[in-house]
């Protein structure tokens, strides 16, 4: 897969003689450093779960958080420059609302600036009067990120976002790299340990599988892809939404968490035991 | 005196009455046929039931013009949604849009109308908006000059979960009690039924409604009055 693309890497709006695009395939190296990101849909809806890297021991527990509620049926889980990703997100909410409700230019959220998108920058935005459908969200970010794709005065966004949600029809799962591309997913891992991690998601029966169960699933596998060696420490992170939650998404109940984290840490020891 | 060509040139306004009614598996939406021009009757057999969507119709009462305009431009955002939902747009959606071609607008339109119609995830669903470009979901809402006519109707007649027929009937018998009273309202009676089986279209001429209170016979030509025999005289 990698390869060095002399000469023809320097910009996104150069392809190479074999048809690629170097630069976007850089940025999804820099997703693939960061922390995994696993999600998974269940019956009953989508779990999410973020590993999240501990920069330095200063840093305070439950910050920096890397899954972000875009509206109140949906939620994005971001692996990549976390910069980045906070642009992505600012975008989803600004998408998800506006599709909602009417919100005066002076009152709406600031959409930054960076978009050439002539529905943004006209007053031609529609507004429906019921939550966005996680398809359409899932889209409408996929294109914002692809169209930092097309301009040689951007860059790609350096980050993948995994979008959850649960509308009326049904729990739905959409991934969303550095290209613009938006597939619909059953499961979905990105980051360092998403080889193993998807492995892991294939074993599951998902159809079978309630979000209660699922929590515990995805803590298992985040704990069993982390790399111990080369990392040293590590904050799980996990969010869900479903018909538990009232189809809000949330941060997992902090006793479900706890139970979770348990349940992997024994499963580790388990493995680690043979 | 005033120019005898006043009412020629006046608006086209459709005094009008219109009705939408849920029932028990969709809606029904009723109105009457008459467009006027002043005291001119421009068109005696109007459509005021307009489609939207495969789903959703809306009924059109006040300016013609402005009526007709605004189905024009939510048809189109409809049918644009359509295509990037992949799906029927809901009729909470068309109401919305509806609603805020209405509101936006508020000081260049005057027309009420009538949203209903039927998707998979609510069913049948009956929205109203008047004039300000407010959004009401109701079970059942009236509009156009001759419904003044008909809030003391409803409230006596007026029960949830309706049969389709039922429905159809009560609509039917409303318009033209409205017509009965209301110069502007006239004509024929249209209604438009949608369900999850999809559209069905009727039609009731104004010689098959019944009669009200003081209503004659209609007459085909005014000739037959002479050969009619008087009436008898009263007697106390």
């Amino acid at each position: 897969m990698s390869s060095i693309g002399t000469g023809y890497d320097l910009s996104v709006t150069t392809f190479s003689p074999d048809g690629r695009v170097f630069q976007i395939e850089y940025a999804a190296k820099a997703v693939d450093n960061s922390g995994t990101v696993v999600a998974i849909k269940c019956k009953d809806g989508i779990v999410m779960g973020v590993e999240k890297l501990i920069a330095s021991k200063m840093l305070l527990p439950g910050s920096n958080r890397r899954i972000h509620s875009v509206h109140r049926h949906s939620g994005m889980a971001v692996a990549g420059l976390a910069a980045d990703g906070r642009q992505i997100v600012t975008r989803a909410k600004s998408e998800a609302t506006n599709y909602e409700k009417f919100v005066s230019r002076h009152l709406s959220c600031k959409v930054p600036l960076v978009s050439v998108d002539a529905a943004e920058a006209g007053d031609t935005e529609m507004v429906y009067g019921e939550a966005i459908p996680v398809k359409e969200l899932a889209e409408r970010v996929a294109s914002y990120v692809h169209l930092c794709t097309l301009y040689w005065w951007l860059r790609p966004f350096g980050c993948g976002v995994i979008v959850g949600g649960y509308d009326r029809d049904g729990p739905q799962l959409y991934m969303i790299e550095p290209s613009g591309i938006s597939y619909r997913y059953f499961g979905a891992a990105i980051g360092k340990g998403r080889q193993a991690a998807k492995t892991e998601i294939e074993k599951l029966k998902l159809s079978e599988m309630t979000c209660r169960q699922g929590v515990i699933e995805v803590a298992k596998i985040i704990y069993g892809v982390h790399d111990e060696a080369k990392d040293k420490a590590f904050e799980l992170e996990m969010s869900w939404v479903c018909d538990e939650s009232n189809r809000q998404h949330q941060k997992v109940p902090e006793n479900l968490l706890e139970e979770a984290k348990a349940a992997a840490k024994a499963a580790l020891e388990e493995m680690d035991a043979d | 005196m005033d120019s005898i060509y006043n009412d020629l040139n006046a608006p086209h306004s459709m005094g009008t009455t219109i009705i939408g009614v849920t029932y028990d598996g969709g809606v029904v939406l009723g109105a009457d046929s008459r467009t006027s021009t002043g005291m001119y009757v421009a068109n005696r057999a109007s459509d005021k039931i307009t489609q939207l969507t495969d789903n959703v119709y809306i009924c059109r009462s006040g300016s013609a013009a402005d009526s007709q305009v605004l189905s024009d431009y939510v048809r189109y955002y409809l049918h644009q949604h359509t295509i990037q939902l992949g799906q029927p747009a809901t009729v909470k959606v068309a109401a919305n849009l509806v609603r805020m071609v209405s509101y936006n607008n508020k000081n260049m339109l005057q027309t009420g109308l009538i949203v209903g119609g039927w998707d998979k995830y609510e069913g049948g669903k009956i929205y109203g908006i008047p004039l300000g470009g407010t959004l009401l979901e109701q079970p059942f809402t009236i509009g156009g000059s001759g419904s003044s006519y008909l809030y003391g109707f409803f409230d006596q007649v007026w029960k949830e979960g309706m049969t389709q027929d039922e429905a159809e009937k009560l609509v039917v018998k409303a318009v033209s009690l409205a017509i009965a009273r209301d110069g502007a309202s006239g004509g024929v009676v249209r209604t438009v039924t949608i369900n999850k089986d999809g559209v069905s279209r009727k039609f009731y001429p104004g010689n098959t409604l019944p009669l009200w209170h003081e209503e004659l016979e209609a007459k085909d030509s005014l000739l037959d009055s002479l050969s009619a025999t008087s009436p008898e005289p009263m007697v106390s």
